[in-house]
């Protein structure tokens, strides 16, 4: 059986904690992004500290075209599936440009999803694995603040979690993580209250052992659990007068 | 922005922060005008604050190579010490250099030219600095080597950041044969006795002596001198052989809270350090501890600095030059045990030769301590920043929060030339910090 981890969307400082908790196990490291290039001092990174194998891949996930031929050109079919690809893009441009929002939401749903069909399909038919997607509490509940990039993401929850239940007598296991915030190039310059934000290194612990324990969902920080209850529970005549 | 300190908790100021995850991050930052580089704020005072931009470059914490025949290690300048132990001692190897916390940066612990206990026979932590990749004022990248014949290494390393951007940089560690040391610790009554033991113990690779301040006449500066070595492998008890690299994790210890301002007085102090010299006393001779507890008993202890409370506290710390030393080293102990501020943790060190361009340690002594923050204590450092003068010394600028530029340029001309140079090279209009504005740097 393969031992090895696929990270897709690998050149984010989320997806890089997510390598180094897998590398640290002895995992062999796929990493694939749009340009690898750009991976080259991750790959030395992880080889220099756990001497592991790692290969580079060129992944585009918004072209849903290429995404059969990348599953078949990995060396491997993955043990563990991790897809951290996605984007934010800001809230006034995704609403004032719909073509920039509709893009938000191939990047955060249609694309995660193509790829992940894929390598489910793959995984189905050999038994064993886990696909992790990297979600967002953004897709808990639609708010003014950032509803495109959330609806995306909740199309992307949705997924996993059909995903989850197809696949659960199938020998292979899907995991949604939820992170809430991370201190991450996506957030840079965001005003984030401290204790709700993560270092990128505990989104690399939860995911392993969100892997190892065979968890369903997963927040990052447990209080985003509390925080997104009392979210979901507000009734809409008050919440849409809400300013969250 | 958001509100920055050094270690020491003092002064803090709003900052404008942006964390480096690749060279053309910082390219970018350069370009901007003026900032600093701060790696894991572990410096005391405002030497990682920049009135313009500050830099947090531990998004920067890559290894790039690592040659296991040479023990140079390439790696991005915001990895940290800690990151370099927990790889590489499982494989024998340990930092030729190290200071008293593993939290530092390897872009900070060459800024500040850090030392460790073992200056006095291997030097700074340049000593193992192979080459440093340097962002200049324009951008452009330049590696310098140690040997490299412009002089630039030497504006470079314990430059604080005031003259490029330090991204990359190849260290050599040292091989090892296990995780533990031989360490010998030797009770001594007055400093003058603790100078005598470092004068006839030369020759032990890692030596530094713990110091309490609060004792005065006729055991002024009594101390724990303590020694120490690397051990081989055959040194080990057989329970040890088998897994010479293994150490049991030590339990995290953390300050919850900021302790209350009353917490630490003349009495608690007092006490403190004489239950600390009777333990110590009573471990005289030879023990074998593990690294972490030798090099780095303070970092058990997460978050140590709010001991002091919410306001913070100052570190001093100066070099006396050996002809001077032990006279100078009196006339400080008598003023801080007469004065009865509290300080903790006061480490004496011998420093070995060191002829660097920027480095603090000069050949002497060297004596750290700290003070809570406060106009007594400020008063009490103005007089040590005196005497330290008088006795030809001069100061860390890792450690320093409030200097003058007159005490600072008056202790070490070589600032004088540093500023001269940041003018005629383009430095001083793009690395600007809080301390090198406070010093006229």
């Amino acid at each position: 059986m393969s031992r090895s981890v696929l990270i897709l969307g690998a050149a984010s400082g989320m997806a890089r904690a997510i390598a180094r908790s897998f590398a640290a196990e002895g995992h062999a490291i796929r990493l694939a992004a749009r340009d690898p290039e750009r991976l080259k001092d991750d790959r030395d990174d992880l080889v220099t500290r756990y001497g592991v194998e790692v290969t580079l891949h060129p992944f585009d996930a918004l072209d849903l075209a290429s995404h059969a031929g990348f599953v078949a050109g990995l060396p491997d079919l993955p043990e563990v599936v991790v897809c951290a690809v996605g984007t934010m893009g800001t809230q006034e441009e995704n609403a004032a440009d719909p073509e920039a929002g509709a893009m938000v939401m191939r990047a955060n749903f249609e694309g995660p999803a193509s790829i992940l069909g894929h390598l489910a399909n793959a995984m189905e038919a050999r038994g064993s694995g886990t696909i992790v997607g990297i979600s967002s509490v953004a897709g808990e509940r639609g708010r003014a603040s950032n509803y495109v990039y959330g609806s995306a993401k909740a199309g992307f929850t949705a997924f996993l979690s059909g995903l989850r239940n197809r696949l659960a007598k199938k020998g292979v296991h899907v995991v949604t993580v939820l992170p809430g915030f991370v201190n991450t190039a996506m957030t840079e310059g965001l005003d984030l209250p401290a204790r709700l934000t993560a270092e990128p290194e505990e989104v690399g612990a939860a995911v392993l052992k969100a892997v190892t324990s065979r968890r369903n969902v997963v927040y990052v920080r447990p209080i985003w659990r509390i925080v997104m209850a009392v979210i979901r529970a507000i009734p809409e005549p008050v919440f849409k007068k809400t300013s969250l | 922005m958001t509100r920055l300190s050094g270690w020491g908790r003092t002064p803090v100021a709003e900052c404008r922060v942006r964390k480096a995850r690749s060279e053309a991050d910082v390219a970018r930052a350069v370009a901007e005008g003026p900032m600093i580089a701060r790696g894991n704020g572990r410096s005391y005072g405002d030497p990682a604050m920049s009135p313009g931009l500050t830099l947090d470059m531990r998004g920067m914490d890559r290894f790039l190579a690592f040659d296991a025949e040479t023990g140079i290690l390439v790696t991005e300048a915001g990895a940290l010490l800690s990151d370099v132990i927990e790889t590489f001692l499982p494989r024998g190897w340990f930092p030729f250099v190290t200071p008293g916390t593993k939290f530092v940066t390897i872009g900070g612990a060459i800024a500040a030219d850090v030392h460790g206990k073992n200056h006095h026979g291997d030097g700074s932590f340049r000593a193992c600095v192979e080459w440093v990749d340097v962002m200049e004022a324009d951008g452009s990248v330049t590696r310098v080597t140690q040997d490299d014949d412009t002089g630039r290494f030497g504006t470079i390393c314990g430059a604080m950041g005031l003259s490029g951007v330090i991204l990359r940089a190849a260290i050599r560690l040292r091989p090892v044969e296990s995780a533990w040391i031989v360490q010998e610790t030797i009770p001594v009554q007055t400093v003058e006795a603790a100078v005598d033991a470092f004068e006839a113990r030369l020759d032990v690779p890692y030596s530094v002596a713990w110091i309490d301040c609060s004792s005065g006449p006729p055991t002024l500066g009594r101390s724990l001198v303590m020694l120490g070595r690397h051990a081989r492998a055959d040194e080990l008890p057989t329970s040890k052989r088998k897994a010479p690299f293994k150490v049991a994790r030590p339990r995290k210890l953390a300050v919850p809270v900021d302790f209350p301002s009353f917490a630490l007085n003349r009495l608690s102090v007092r006490a403190f350090n004489a239950l600390y010299y009777r333990m110590g006393a009573r471990n005289a001779g030879e023990t074998l501890v593990d690294w972490d507890r030798y090099f780095y008993p303070l970092d058990a202890i997460s978050g140590w600095n709010r001991i002091y409370g919410r306001r913070g506290f100052y570190q001093f710390q100066c070099a006396l030059p050996l002809p001077t030393a032990r006279e100078g080293l009196e006339r400080l102990l008598t003023d801080i045990s007469a004065t009865g501020l509290a300080s903790f943790l006061s480490v004496l060190k011998r420093f070995g030769p060191d002829d660097s361009p920027l480095s603090f340690p000069c050949e002497g002594y060297t004596l750290a301590l700290d003070f809570p923050a406060g106009a007594r204590s400020l008063a009490l450092l103005e007089r040590l920043d005196r005497i330290t003068l008088e006795h030809g010394g001069r100061f860390y600028l890792a450690k320093d929060a409030r200097m003058t530029g007159e005490t600072a340029r008056a202790a070490d001309p070589r600032l004088a030339a540093f500023r001269d140079l940041r003018q005629a090279r383009g430095w001083a209009g793009h690395f600007v910090s809080h301390q090198s504005e406070r010093l006229g740097l």
